[in-house]
């Protein structure tokens, strides 16, 4: 009896001294894609020492984020994928672009250094259609000149998991390569022709990294912070580049993100001349008529535009630019939330 | 419920009352479970048909086409296999231990297999993927490739690219996982065989391993098989230790060298990142129809166990 009463007491305290319950601070409540999330969770950090107002990101995956937005159970939802005009008219949503990543392909060919194979959409594409099965394919070969390519099978790995990450990639891949669009098409998750699921960018990177002639995407923040082997893309524009904060960037600002269409826009096969070709944003979606909320979460962004590039930088995200903060908090304006 | 309470005390009416409450939730949990699934599923099944659905082998997100038939096969191959491999080695465990280790082992190994019970499924799901695939994919499932593979037709099972990432590996994690089951049962069965019997078969010559084939083993038949069917549930059902290492690839393909999926791994796989209604509510039809195999499977044992227990009485 004894120890029950004092359970009892110790479960009173904890409701009413714990400073979620009575008279909590401000919340903002946000679900959606994982891509972003150790960027909005520590930016959410400073936000709260700046101004105590707190906000609360769960990291469920896009399609999530963008349920649980329709169905107003969140104060913003979040999603690696831009949702089309027509739907977002249809649940009375707003959406603007809040980060940019990309993805990148890495190899692992034996006898080649890393970050020097050179493959464009093409090829790539060959590659997942299967297409191309040999490393030392004539295809593969000529745009690699005066490099000796091993006679290896080539071992595609993809994602066995639904993500933005490969709907990143096999829009890229759709852009560029009819056959791919026709057959395969875009999407979270695709019925791919060939190749071995690895579950999340981990899985994948795995089995990159232990099976010879493997050849995988990951999130560009991954194969940074992994120093993986990626290789050389051709974009538009004709020019090999490597994947880095300054092509992410090219790509960027040559995107073209029309706030009449909420910024629907996919940064793939991007025109600039230094652009890396499979990029995107990252989405934020608000219900159209919580405008005090929406108030809230535009000013959580804006000060996050204003103050988290370097944040952002360290934990290998790509700022959108200048131009298009400025474009976004125009689109807040117009909306009335700004 | 009253006639049985006829002339109680109060105090047992509450009792019972609350028992009979606890038991009743149970079912209504069950019943809930089974009406939600077919209401999310309902998009799905009014498309592709509740049974048709199950034969077929599309599952192409993007053109919104779903089958269960890849996940259903890459379950019943990775669930068999598993308890190919699990049975024999679960019950030799469970002899070993009642009747040939000497005491002063019984502990240490009936508590490893304890042990084993106990670990949870994600760590075998990321042991899987860091450390036994690439074993497998570079050492075991070569050298089994060169043993088997010249074989006709049981070559096939062991075709193609050794990866690791397979039903073969899936399989054996799975058996991992279950063989404590079936030999904490088997051994806790074993241990019930009377020692009388034991005795008079030792007492009219019989050998050790006479005795253990038949009398151990036939007595306790019936727990053995139980246990059988307590990991055949845990391997239809296992999540996260077979995801890590199947692949989630829609291919129906005879190699045991090949990605797969299993229903529960296309649902974590999958289910987070569904974005279009009839996607979800494909995989809400993949939940049903597990939830329904497994039903069944359990059902058709308890049959067969119940069965068995009359014939034993007789």
């Amino acid at each position: 009896m004894k120890i029950a009463r004092m359970l009892l007491a110790a479960i009173v305290a904890a409701v009413f001294l714990s400073p979620s319950g009575g008279n909590a601070a401000e919340t903002l409540n946000g679900a959606g894609a994982s891509f972003p999330y150790p960027l909005y969770s520590s930016w959410a950090f400073d936000y709260n020492k700046a101004f105590g107002i707190q906000l609360n990101y769960q990291s469920i995956g896009s399609g999530g984020g963008v349920k649980q937005i329709v169905s107003r159970t969140v104060d913003f939802g979040a999603s690696d994928d831009p949702t089309t005009t027509d739907a977002l008219a249809k649940d009375s949503l707003l959406q603007f672009p809040a980060v940019i990543g990309g993805v990148v392909p890495v190899v692992n060919v034996p006898g080649i250094k890393p970050g020097t194979l050179k493959l464009d959409s093409n090829t790539l594409c060959q590659i997942f259609m299967t297409g191309i099965r040999s490393w030392n394919d004539p295809a593969i070969a000529a745009l690699n000149p005066g490099v000796k390519l091993p006679d290896s099978r080539i071992i595609v790995v993809h994602r066995s998991d639904g993500s933005g990450t490969t709907a990143i990639f096999t829009e890229y891949l759709a852009t560029t390569c009819s056959e791919w669009k026709n057959k395969v098409g875009a999407g979270k998750a695709v019925a791919w022709p060939t190749g071995i699921g690895g579950k999340g960018n981990e899985g994948v990177a795995s089995y990159v990294a232990k099976t010879e002639g493997g050849l995988g995407y990951v999130e560009f923040a991954y194969a940074k912070q992994n120093k993986m082997s990626h290789v050389l893309l051709k974009n538009q524009a004709g020019n090999f580049v490597e994947p880095s904060d300054a092509t992410f960037r090219d790509a960027a600002a040559s995107g073209n993100f029309d706030p009449a269409k909420h910024f629907h826009a996919w940064l793939v096969n991007a025109p600039g001349k230094n652009s890396w070709p499979i990029a995107g944003a990252t989405f934020i979606l608000l219900a159209k008529e919580k405008a005090d909320v929406n108030k809230k979460v535009a000013k959580f962004f804006d000060w996050a535009f204003k103050n988290g590039d370097k944040q952002a930088e360290k934990l290998t995200y790509v700022p959108l630019p200048d131009a298009l903060k400025a474009k976004v908090r125009d689109y807040w304006k117009k909306n009335g939330i700004y | 419920m009253t006639a049985l309470l006829k002339g109680r005390s109060p105090i047992d009416l509450v009792f019972a009352s609350m028992t009979a409450l606890a038991a009743f939730t149970v079912c209504l949990i069950m019943l809930g479970v089974f009406v939600s699934l077919v209401r999310e599923s309902s998009l799905s099944i009014n498309k592709f048909g509740a049974f048709s659905f199950m034969f077929s082998s599309d599952w192409d997100p993007v053109k919104e086409l779903f089958g269960a038939a890849a996940s259903i096969f890459g379950t019943a191959v990775t669930t068999a296999l598993a308890l190919f491999f699990a049975v024999p080695i679960g019950i030799g465990i469970a002899v070993f231990v009642t009747e040939i280790a000497p005491d002063s082992l019984k502990g240490t190994i009936g508590a490893a297999i304890e042990l084993l019970a106990a670990i949870p499924s994600i760590v075998y799901g990321m042991w899987g993927l860091f450390t036994l695939a690439p074993l497998m994919g570079k050492t075991v499932e070569p050298f089994m490739q060169k043993i088997f593979g010249g074989i006709p037709v049981v070559g096939h099972l062991f075709s193609g690219n050794t990866t690791g990432i397979d039903m073969f590996t899936s399989s054996v994690v799975l058996s991992i996982m279950v063989v404590p089951f079936i030999a904490s049962v088997s051994r806790d069965s074993f241990n019930q065989t009377p020692s009388i019997l034991k005795e008079s078969a030792y007492g009219v010559g019989a050998t050790r391993w006479e005795v253990i084939r038949d009398v151990v083993i036939p007595y306790s038949k019936r727990g053995v098989f139980g246990g059988a069917v307590l990991s055949l549930g845990r391997a239809l059902g296992e999540t996260m230790a077979v995801a890590f290492v199947l692949g989630n690839s829609k291919r129906i393909s005879l190699s045991l060298f090949d990605a797969a999926s299993t229903i529960t791994v296309t649902l974590a796989n999958e289910f987070t990142e569904a974005d279009t209604d009839m996607y979800l509510s494909a995989l809400y039809h993949l939940a049903l129809i597990l939830f329904t195999l497994s039903f069944i499977t359990l059902a058709v044992a308890k049959f067969f166990i119940n069965r068995k227990t009359e014939e034993h009485d007789r």
